[in-house]
């Protein structure tokens, strides 16, 4: 288990290349959740993408470069707050072991340390109270492969929706099945792909909630497109945007 | 090339391949796990037929007295009409040494006398040959074979047979029923325990079996089937010795 | 129906074949589902998984740390105790072993245990060539061989199919069987057929779970009896294993164990745990007169050079990764074209085979780490999966010794794709270009991309990004204070 600081005075934001550009409107939220707690966030505009695409179709030299890259942005020792448990898992999980054995593996490990997911930072460093000001609702979420087994923040985002009074989560069926989604695994095996996306939607929408939430837009670009082609109503958004609204900070 | 000379080439190419790679060897782990374990005999005895009825054993508990008894109606009831024991009191058998005998009932023939009373109504086999000269009766003959047990484990429900030549390992394999007499004070509470206290690794036999039920398989449409290539009954006779 | 597959170089087409199968990927749904909660029942107390996890992972560790000098202990303690070891580096040499044993026993049948290395050498098809029949015992593996199939999974090789298809399979291949639906009656058939067999082999074939050093002793799980049957009865029993099955001592069992069946079927212990330490003694009545033990490498030797592959020999050959894999969960086994399916299947194959043959297998995961959760030695499936994608990309590193079909799967235009991503990602201005251009021209974004646009709609890009909106939101912030 992960051991977590105190509350500091300002952190680092990592929006994602993926939010950046699907969902920007998801990071604005999740600042200002973190500013609502009283935190400086700080956005590096130099910041561009963690080098998972490489890293998992297995060019190691490049997404090393990219790492180096992002990591040389956050020269303070601030925690670095990620908007994606998979982002975030390649962060505080793969990045030490593209530096293992590397004459800077101890400084890659003090970054990987202050690496941490949105859901996770409320949850366990700002010790987050959030006061539901919404009508009733009901919300399914799909938790990120990564987020949840490398991050293990399935159990902080759902500590969060369970804050909300007026929110009934519902939980569906093979939950912790990952999606199909895997980066380049959706285009390299696409009818594979699209055997995990079509049971994920399904188990989904079986719930009937009224709304779908992640903290990761891999998965959402993955069930939000799958659940347009089929013509279905329902569509995910970030957890953060969900959030803010139920505490009526939008 | 002869097949040792071929194996010796072969393994002295896989250690050179392995031992190119050094790597420190790594010291025994001080870590344990949690084993089930009671002092208490009651708990014991309890756990020990529980696991072993849930694995569709029956366990039936006597005290000496009852065995003969117990076994006649037990092959009564199953309509068994021929039966194979081991020679538990072969007089040969007494005679030799002891590390060449390691078992634990041969040499006294313990309960020989009450299976002797309680199966007088069937055709006595004793295996008392080389399995070639026995393995036609063995396969086509028998209903059940008798063993005793070398001790059992509560955990899991197990009996633990050290087959040896009292008690052949197929005596408890071929035929379809499997009786086992197993003493309760020979109960144990955990595998783990009783391979560390009794140091078995000093001592191996030829072949120990462990035995938690009738054989079974899952292997059609995950449904369980007992009495698969091995007895599809097992029958344990408890017996009190405390 | 034969699923049988063409090898792992064709696992597109076969994977989509298997997908399109509607009874199949029923069966696969179901044995999953029901091999998960088994074993999920069988773990009920997570402190007590972990720490059987830890320690299962230490012993394995410790083992491999070791191995050398385990294997020349277990050599020197097994031919002590009259079982005679044989070494063999690749397929040929353990099925030339094992014919030359055959034939000095002028033997006709061997019977068999389950045995996924006999597997690997593809024993059955070796010794058909000589004239030596190999009949497997193993329920699962039974039916499966009367179909002219392969396993399908390592430890319920029948999984693909329902009992209506074993039904089928019997009344085509088997005379005077009725059919029917009744699983007892299916296994009994089994049973009975079997049965003359045991009688009649002149040699047992089996697997071996663990190795024991310490007291040169092999180890058998099994719930159904045939491998007691098969090193029992006939004279001759030959065991087989890879090398990597040796452990140190005598009580690294119990834990292994107990690991091994709860990960696998869910079971607190199987009905049969076997040890042979030797051949029948004298003055002992039953039992093999010959012990033999074939220590095979096939690939084994390269996966230990590297620090991070070696864990792949710390398996246990328990299947939990498959029964928690999604897509082997949709794919089923036979569509790896392995014979080791699923994510251990993944990470071994290409040792056994080549990167070469293998190289679509290693991309075949979405790197959802399902294995690695459940997985009982802790090996990390998706980290090493990772490591094998790198070296189906790039040649090796300076001080490392090239894999088999290293390098196989290198493309120029991938390979300057990702160095044109690696660049802009460490360049900001050409990223935020792109980022930028993305969603300012998102409106020529084609609505078929291509694979992911045949379930899926395309991505719908933003009206700005959000280094975009940051900067307004600065600069309004700006303005007002």
């Amino acid at each position: 288990m992960r051991i977590y600081p105190a509350k500091p005075k300002t952190v680092y934001f990592y929006g994602t290349c993926l939010v950046d550009m699907f969902d920007p409107e998801a990071g604005l939220d999740a600042i200002s959740l973190l500013e609502q707690q009283g935190l400086e966030v700080i956005f590096i505009e130099k910041q561009t993408c963690c080098g998972q695409p490489a890293y998992s179709s297995g060019y190691t030299k490049e997404a090393k470069l990219v790492a180096q890259n992002q990591m040389d942005l956050f020269v303070d020792p601030w925690p670095v707050i990620v908007l994606s448990g998979s982002c975030g898992g390649m962060m505080h999980h793969h990045y030490r072991r593209l530096y293992q054995g590397d004459s800077a593996q101890a400084t890659v490990e003090k970054f990987c340390n202050r690496v941490f997911e949105l859901t996770e930072f409320l949850v366990n460093v700002c010790r987050i109270k959030l006061e539901d000001k919404g009508d009733a609702t009901s919300v399914v979420m799909h938790t990120s492969c990564a987020a949840r087994r490398e991050m293990n923040v399935h159990v902080t985002a759902t500590q969060l929706l369970n804050q909300l009074q007026n929110v009934e989560l519902k939980i569906p069926a093979y939950e912790s099945e990952c999606c199909g989604f895997g980066g380049t695994f959706a285009v390299r095996h696409p009818h594979i792909s699209q055997a995990m996306v079509e049971d994920k939607t399904r188990h989904l929408s079986e719930t009937k909630a009224a709304v779908l939430v992640s903290a990761d837009w891999g998965c959402l670009l993955n069930i939000n497109g799958a659940f347009e082609y089929q013509g279905q109503s329902l569509k995910g958004r970030h957890i953060a945007s969900f959030l803010l609204e139920r505490i009526g900070g939008k | 090339m002869s097949l040792t000379a071929s194996s010796r080439v072969a393994k002295r190419a896989i250690l050179a391949r392995l031992n190119r790679v050094k790597l420190p060897p790594i010291e025994k782990e001080t870590l344990s796990y949690p084993r089930w374990k009671t002092q208490d005999e009651q708990l014991l005895t309890q756990r020990f037929i529980a696991g072993l009825s849930a694995n569709h054993a029956e366990v039936i508990c006597v005290n000496s007295t009852e065995i003969a008894a117990t076994l006649t109606q037990v092959l009564t009831s199953k309509a068994y009409k021929s039966v194979v024991l081991g020679c538990a009191c072969d007089e040969t058998l007494s005679d030799s040494a002891a590390n060449e005998c390691t078992a634990y009932h041969c040499e006294k023939g313990e309960f020989y006398a009450e299976i002797l009373a309680g199966a007088r109504h069937c055709d006595l086999l004793q295996f008392d040959s080389v399995v070639e000269d026995f393995k036609s009766r063995l396969f086509n003959e028998v209903d059940a074979g008798i063993t005793h047990c070398f001790g059992g484990i509560a955990d899991t429900g197990t009996l633990v047979l050290w087959p040896d030549r009292a008690e052949p390992r197929t005596l408890s394999l071929i035929p379809p029923c499997h009786i086992a007499l197993i003493k309760r004070s020979t109960i144990v509470s955990n595998f783990a325990g009783m391979m560390s206290e009794q140091a078995w690794q000093e001592k191996m036999p030829t072949n120990i079996v462990l035995v938690s039920g009738p054989s079974k398989t899952a292997d059609i449409q995950q449904t369980l089937a007992y009495g698969a290539h091995g007895p599809s009954q097992l029958i344990v006779i408890l017996v009190e010795d405390r | 129906m034969n699923h049988s597959s063409k090898g792992p170089e064709h696992f597109h087409s076969q994977a989509k074949a298997a997908l399109g199968d509607p009874q199949l990927r029923q069966n696969f749904r179901g044995a999953m589902d029901y091999l998960q909660d088994k074993r999920k029942s069988a773990f009920h107390d997570p402190v007590e998984e972990e720490k059987i996890r830890d320690l299962s992972e230490a012993i394995r560790q410790r083992c491999l740390s070791k191995l050398p000098q385990l294997l020349e202990l277990l050599d020197t303690n097994c031919t002590r105790n009259g079982i005679e070891v044989h070494w063999a580096e690749n397929s040929d040499e353990a099925n030339d072993i094992i014919a030359r044993i055959a034939q000095r026993h002028e033997a006709k049948l061997i019977i068999k245990g389950k045995s996924m290395v006999s597997e690997e050498i593809e024993l059955n098809h070796e010794m058909a060539k000589l004239g030596i029949e190999c009949l497997e015992s193993d329920m699962g593996e039974y039916i499966v061989q009367l179909d002219g199939d392969k396993p399908s999974h390592i430890i319920m090789p029948a999984i693909h199919k329902n009992k209506q298809e074993v039904s089928d399979t019997f009344e085509h291949h088997l005379d005077n069987f009725t059919p029917t639906l009744d699983v007892d009656e299916l296994i009994q058939t089994g049973r009975t057929r079997l049965r003359q067999k045991f009688y009649d082999a002149d040699i047992g074939l089996s697997g071996v779970n663990f190795a024991v050093a310490e007291t040169g002793s092999l180890c058998l799980v099994e719930n159904e009896g045939n491998g007691r049957m098969c090193t029992t009865v006939p004279k001759v029993h030959i065991a087989i294993t890879g090398i990597e099955k040796v452990v140190e001592f005598l009580s690294d069992v119990p834990p292994l164990y107990s690991a091994l069946t709860r990960s696998a079927t869910g079971q607190a212990i199987t009905t049969y745990f076997n040890i042979i330490s030797s051949p029948r003694k004298s003055g002992e009545r039953d039992g093999p007169l010959e012990v033999h033990l074939v220590l095979l490498d096939n690939g084994r030797t390269q996966a230990y050079q590297d620090a991070d592959m070696r864990k792949t020999l710390q398996c246990i050959r328990c299947g939990a990764c498959m029964n928690h894999c999604p897509v082997y969960t949709r794919v089923g086994g036979h569509a790896y074209g392995t014979v080791y399916p699923g994510p251990i299947g993944q990470i071994i194959s290409p040792h056994l085979m080549g990167l070469d043959k293998t190289k679509e297998l290693v991309t075949a995961s979405s790197f959802c780490g399902a294995c690695a959760e459940v997985c009982p030695v802790r090996i990390p499936i998706p980290d090493i999966l990772q490591r094998l994608r790198t070296a189906a990309k790039n040649p090796p590193e300076a001080d490392m010794i090239p894999m088999t079909g290293q390098a196989s799967a290198a493309s120029t235009l991938e390979s300057l794709a990702m160095k044109g991503f690696a660049f802009a990602a460490t360049t900001p201005t050409l990223y935020h270009a792109g980022t930028w251009s993305a969603t300012k021209l998102k409106g020529l974004m084609p609505d078929n991309i291509g694979p992911w646009t045949q379930c899926r709609t395309s991505p719908k890009f933003a009206d700005n990004t959000l280094h975009q909106l940051i900067k307004t939101r600065n600069k309004k912030k700006g303005e007002t204070s």
